[in-house]
């Protein structure tokens, strides 16, 4: 199974191909829309500011809207999850995907939360049949680093709180998100791959 | 709903390929494999690992950064390495062979705009900027050089530097107390942590499954670091973990055999 880590200059990509190898396939970078064609899945990473998803351009978001109609499975880990959305406050003037509705806001911390949220929290399950976190304990614990959040909407499979209650793990059909990184959380973090590789594989 | 747990972050300093300990920054003591200690360490529940190069001089780099390789090919929780990291390249070396963040404590002193560069390129999440400070006179004092050379600014200026410079995270470990066991520094750990609005990881004193709670609690701090601590099983991680729930501060679950 080769699936697409799309590589748009938001972060070290290492550790996530790392995590996708271990969990059993066969992950490969793209740097241009058409590289997705000879994947069976796509990955869409990063870490940092939403700035950074400029680099996907119209281009880009048609070409990987036709896969998704096409009935592709897509996971967006941390800012590939908020660029799910239609955008984030964090840079208001660029506009994301859209297949998921809602913005990305700011955590509002106090004294006693810092922000940005960084470190192991729990999943708690909003809906009981999420496919990603099929099989996994009641509220795994999780590793987030982040500043910015989506909101619990219908698509919400886990919200987590830190200061401001958010959307950490969601799924649209064949769409899937986490705000945490599958690739730093352990024996949790491989299983939820695992398990995007199985509706990968899948046809529902 | 559950809140954001503390961490247990187990620290290897390496030398030549291999795991030692210095005492208050004087001696080294033989410890062990670091991919074995890693891999011990990830299945027993650790939150996360900081590599150190503890090496005096630039040569074998090379033999640090096959140990950096290794040890990121075998473990899936955060991995921060540090030590002898002087600039962008050494900086970029170290992710390339697979950490997930970097630790920079002389050259931040020495060039704090290496601080801002790392996070413009690599995001402030991944940038920690290290800290050695001791008590003296009425004053916190920074130290750079394994220690060695004293820094005209105070430890509060400092922290509250790199914070604005964009450091994610700070690494903070008490000289005074570094080997001793004796517990951590819990005056300078809730003095910097209250007053910067990013993680503190609190280090130096390890030694008693109290010093962890305090830390936490009094302390203040977000994280808390060990070495030789955990090197000689001196503490199993989950009857650590299970000391701290009890005592209702929040961390993730250690797997249970």
């Amino acid at each position: 199974m080769r699936i697409a880590v799309i590589d748009y200059g938001a972060g070290n990509l290492a550790s996530v191909l790392k995590g996708l190898r271990a969990a059993g396939s066969t992950p490969f970078v793209t740097t241009t829309p058409r590289d997705l064609e000879t994947g069976d899945a796509i990955v869409i990473p990063g870490v940092g500011h939403f700035n950074a998803t400029a680099a996907l351009t119209t281009h880009w978001q048609s070409v990987i809207r036709a896969h998704i109609d096409a009935g592709a499975a897509v996971l967006g880990i941390c800012l590939g999850m908020q660029w799910l959305y239609e955008g984030s406050d964090e840079a208001p003037d660029l506009p994301g995907l859209g297949v998921l509705s809602g913005r990305c806001a700011r955590l509002i911390g106090d004294a006693a939360t810092k922000i940005p949220h960084v470190g192991w929290n729990a999943l708690s399950r909003r809906q009981p049949d999420s496919r990603l976190l099929a099989g996994l304990p009641d509220a795994p614990y999780v590793y987030f680093t982040h500043t910015f959040a989506a909101p619990v909407t219908d698509d919400c499979m886990s919200a987590t709180r830190h200061g401001t209650t958010f959307a950490s793990t969601v799924e649209r059909q064949r769409v899937f998100g986490t705000q945490w990184h599958p690739e730093k959380s352990g024996q949790v973090g491989l299983a939820v791959l695992q398990r995007f590789l199985d509706v990968a594989r899948s046809t529902s | 709903m559950t809140t954001l747990a503390k961490r247990l972050i187990a620290c290897l300093d390496v030398r030549n390929g291999a795991v030692v300990k210095g005492i208050k920054f004087e001696g080294l003591r033989d410890a062990g494999d670091p991919v074995a200690l890693a891999r011990r360490y990830d299945a027993d529940g650790i939150d996360e690992l900081v590599l150190l190069d503890v090496t005096a001089t630039l040569e074998n780099r090379g033999t640090f950064l096959d140990t950096v390789r290794a040890v990121a090919d075998n473990i899936f929780i955060p991995f921060t390495v540090g030590g002898g990291i002087r600039s962008l390249e050494d900086a970029r070396a170290v992710f390339d062979a697979g950490a997930d963040k970097v630790s920079i404590n002389s050259a931040a002193l020495r060039a704090p705009e290496l601080i801002t560069t790392l996070a413009n390129l690599y995001g402030s999440q991944a940038v920690i900027v290290a800290m050695d400070v001791a008590r003296r006179d009425q004053s916190w004092d920074v130290f750079s050089r394994s220690g060695t050379s004293r820094d005209r600014r105070d430890a509060l200026t400092w922290a509250r530097e790199a914070e604005d410079r964009g450091a994610g995270e700070i690494l903070l470990t008490s000289i005074d107390r570094d080997g001793t066991r004796e517990g951590f520094d819990l005056d300078l750990t809730s003095l910097i942590s209250g007053s910067v609005g990013i993680p503190v990881i609190a280090s130096g004193g390890a030694g008693t499954f109290e010093h962890f709670s305090d830390v936490f609690t009094t302390g203040q701090a977000d994280a808390a670091l060990a070495a030789s601590v955990f090197h000689f099983n001196d503490h199993a991680i989950a009857d650590l973990k299970a000391f701290l729930s009890a005592r209702n501060i929040a961390v993730r679950p250690a797997p249970s055999c």
